[in-house]
């Protein structure tokens, strides 16, 4: 009883499917398509991310695609004071992934600018706001898919050695990520979790603020990593590779024997 | 960035002592605050928030209603309202007040309203002495220093600093311990405090519906200036307004526990109206002054207006990484901070220090923290665009703008974004370090891009299918 087809539970499967919810997590019954967002940063420096997000994803059975015409969200402008310059390349996203069920992105911070800076940037243009709205539930970040729709902790991955977490801000405070990154870590063989202090602390990378304020955004990496060095973990991770290239690069130019991997990295590991 | 203090924010960053002043100060109130809002003593803490949230929402959109029945209940208890749009009006005010009682000394308890104002200066250009009895604030007028942190003005100085400002300026030896020198400040104070014609507070609430002036402090300082001198005069935001006096109870459990993480200062005074027949202390004269200042212009904007829902806690500095590497000094004007950098470009346009709301990398700490709720990383973006806006208007900026206008279309033509990140993979590495490349390399590695994008990978990934 429960699973057949056509029965009562079937059918709630069938339905929850479609918006976004399944009535019975982790079943290998039912698995809709998911159109992979790579984000721009992960495209051009940080491919493995993407490919490591596929394997995962694959590797729960989820069939994925990659809507080739994708680029960027939109966040460097629309941090720099550009809405406008913003709003276009946001309304590219919405074209290219206006028929994709879940989008999921390997960061919290993009999928926040999606999720919740796109109705800002139209709330005077009906039309494209209520696509960004429509658009706005179907954009998974990557753990939070995992979690939430997979309905998985446990991905079968192993690591060899102790890695600490990066609460990555736009991750923590605009998509409230804290828990499912640091339950997905606990699951993976051989890795130990070593929590840092402050672990929610700022890396200081803020996109142009980096550049436009380089001291200073310099001097919160070297904060952070000090951080992660009393911790003794020989890798950062996080759900944002681009706080992860500013911690990579203050901790190269440091000359600091620590990596940083993103999550979907760790969890492909076998 | 243009404008910004670059000098004196390295310097800041350079100096290892008030690196370390800063950042064990705001870590020691960080951890207060955490304590005393934590789940188990405070369940309803989001609660208070929503409800001081929707409390300051509703006075600030009805603001002429409650100064109304503030001045009605003020003057029914036997006090003055004056209202006074600028710093001017107000120095105005004191000095003829002064002038008429023969008033020569204020005493003065700590009112960021008045630093706003410089009334300090202002009076003394006419002969008072006005005298700051907070100790914080009373170290900062020795030592000629604007407050570097809303709550705790001399924050930046260590007790060897305190030590030679008052040996430099009262004459007394080199004294490091500091009880002793809270003894030496209060030998000095209470001489003031006797002989003061005037006292001068801030409020932190102004209460509609009883016509009370509620002031807290740690120091007792406050009590002595609304008590002893026979004037006492208030200077207040007319944002320092809530309707009820029941509404303190939401505020007061707020604001000590973000700002110091007390559940409530050790004084908390409820000043309605001169001394009354019958009483044994308070003031012959009550006023209270309401300043505008710029208030109203805030007031104008329905996003931005919520800046003036800000009780002055300080939570927002002392969780700002920003604030935490350049101290409170590299800010423009009085208010230091996150809630600094959105209300000086409100109060002295945009254009005035067009860098300060892009000096945050937008962490959300502060809105995270801040007990009324207010939005500041949204209202740095808003303020963010609304400083390219008023540059494009004025003809600057425009190379920063070009580059965004290429970028856009770059980004909507992904042949071309493909073809310009494979050029670029080859070139980038060739590239001379200035412009944004080289500020980045200037405290980083320069990442390399990859050999092969992912967007490479999967179009040979599906080629075998």
């Amino acid at each position: 009883m429960g699973e057949e087809k056509g029965n009562v539970k079937w059918q709630m499967n069938q339905k929850c499917a479609t918006i976004g919810f399944h009535a019975n997590p982790g079943s290998k019954a039912v698995k809709t398509r998911v159109s992979l967002f790579v984000t721009c940063i992960v495209d051009q420096v940080f491919p493995q991310v993407g490919i490591a997000m596929t394997q995962v994803l694959e590797r729960l059975g989820y069939p994925v695609d990659f809507p080739a015409a994708q680029t960027c969200c939109g966040q460097p402008a629309f941090n720099s004071g550009y809405p406008e310059e913003a709003g276009i390349v946001a309304r590219h996203f919405l074209n290219t992934f206006r028929d994709s069920e879940y989008i999921v992105v390997p960061s919290g911070s993009c999928a926040s600018m999606i999720v919740h800076h796109y109705t800002d940037i139209f709330a005077n243009e009906q039309k494209t706001l209520e696509q960004a709205r429509s658009i706005a539930p179907r954009v998974w970040e990557f753990s939070r898919f995992l979690i939430e729709v997979a309905g998985v902790e446990d991905v079968g991955a192993s690591f060899d050695g102790v890695v600490t977490y990066h609460d990555s801000c736009h991750s923590l405070r605009e998509m409230h990520i804290k828990e499912g990154p640091r339950r997905l870590l606990s699951k993976v063989q051989g890795l130990t979790l070593r929590e840092m202090e402050p672990a929610e602390e700022c890396c200081g990378f803020g996109g142009t603020f980096s550049v436009k304020f380089p001291e200073v955004s310099g001097g919160m990496a070297r904060t952070k990593i000090e951080s992660i060095l009393k911790t003794e973990a020989g890798t950062v991770v996080s759900v944002d590779s681009s706080c992860l290239m500013q911690i990579q690069g203050a901790i190269d130019r440091a000359r600091l024997p620590i990596r940083t991997m993103h999550l979907a990295e760790v969890l492909a590991g076998r | 960035m243009t404008g910004q203090p670059s000098e004196t924010i390295n310097q800041t960053l350079g100096d290892a002592r008030l690196q370390l002043a800063i950042y064990s100060a705001t870590n020691r109130l960080m951890t207060h605050r955490a304590g005393a809002v934590r789940a188990d003593l405070l369940p309803d803490y989001q609660e208070l928030r929503t409800e001081a949230n929707q409390l300051k929402k509703h006075t600030i959109e009805h603001l002429d209603h409650y100064l109304e029945l503030f001045e009605k209940n003020v003057i029914a208890h036997g006090g003055k309202v004056v209202y006074c749009s600028d710093s001017q009006e107000v120095a105005d005010f004191v000095l003829g007040l002064a002038k008429e009682r023969g008033a020569h000394l204020i005493v003065k308890s700590k009112s960021m309203t008045t630093e706003e104002i410089h009334f300090n200066e202002r009076l003394e250009k006419h002969g008072l002495e006005a005298v700051e009895t907070d100790l914080g604030e009373y170290i900062l007028q020795l030592a000629h220093q604007r407050p570097y942190h809303i709550v705790a003005p001399a924050l930046h100085l260590t007790r060897y600093d305190v030590a030679e400002i008052f040996s430099k300026n009262l004459g007394v030896e080199n004294e490091v311990v500091i009880e002793k020198q809270t003894k030496i400040a209060r030998a000095a104070l209470r001489e003031k405090f006797l002989h003061a014609d005037i006292g001068v507070t801030g409020a932190n609430f102004l209460v509609a519906d009883s016509g009370a002036v509620v002031v807290v402090e740690n120091e007792g300082n406050a009590r002595l200036t609304t008590s002893a001198p026979k004037i006492h005069i208030t200077v207040a935001g007319i944002e320092k307004l809530i309707p009820r006096a029941q509404d303190l109870g939401v505020f007061l459990t707020l604001l000590g526990r973000s700002a110091t993480g007390q559940p409530l200062t050790v004084y908390t005074s409820f000043l309605s109206g001169p001394r009354r027949n019958g009483e044994i202390d308070g003031p012959d004269e009550f006023y209270v002054v309401l300043l505008d200042n710029g208030r109203t212009k805030l007031l104008a904007d329905p996003e931005k207006r919520q800046s003036l829902y800000c009780i002055r806690c300080g939570a927002c500095l002392n969780h700002c990484p920003v604030y935490r590497k350049i101290g409170g000094h590299n800010y423009p004007w009085v208010y230091s901070g996150p809630i600094g950098a959105i209300i000086t470009p409100q109060f002295h346009g945009v254009l005035k220090d067009p860098w300060l709301p892009f000096a945050s990398s937008l962490c959300g700490a502060c809105a995270e923290v801040c007990p009324v709720k207010i939005e500041i990383p949204k209202l740095l973006l808003k303020l963010r665009s609304e400083v390219t806006d008023a540059q494009r208007r004025q003809g600057v900026g425009g190379v920063e703008r070009l580059a965004f206008g290429i970028w856009a279309w770059v980004m909507t033509h992904p042949r071309i974004y493909l073809m310009l990140a494979r050029i670029g993979g080859i070139f980038l590495p060739l590239l001379p370090k200035v412009g944004p490349l080289g500020k980045w390399a200037s405290q980083r590695e320069v990442p390399k891009l990859a050999k092969t994008s992912f967007h490479q990978w999967w179009k040979a990934r599906e080629v075998p299918k």
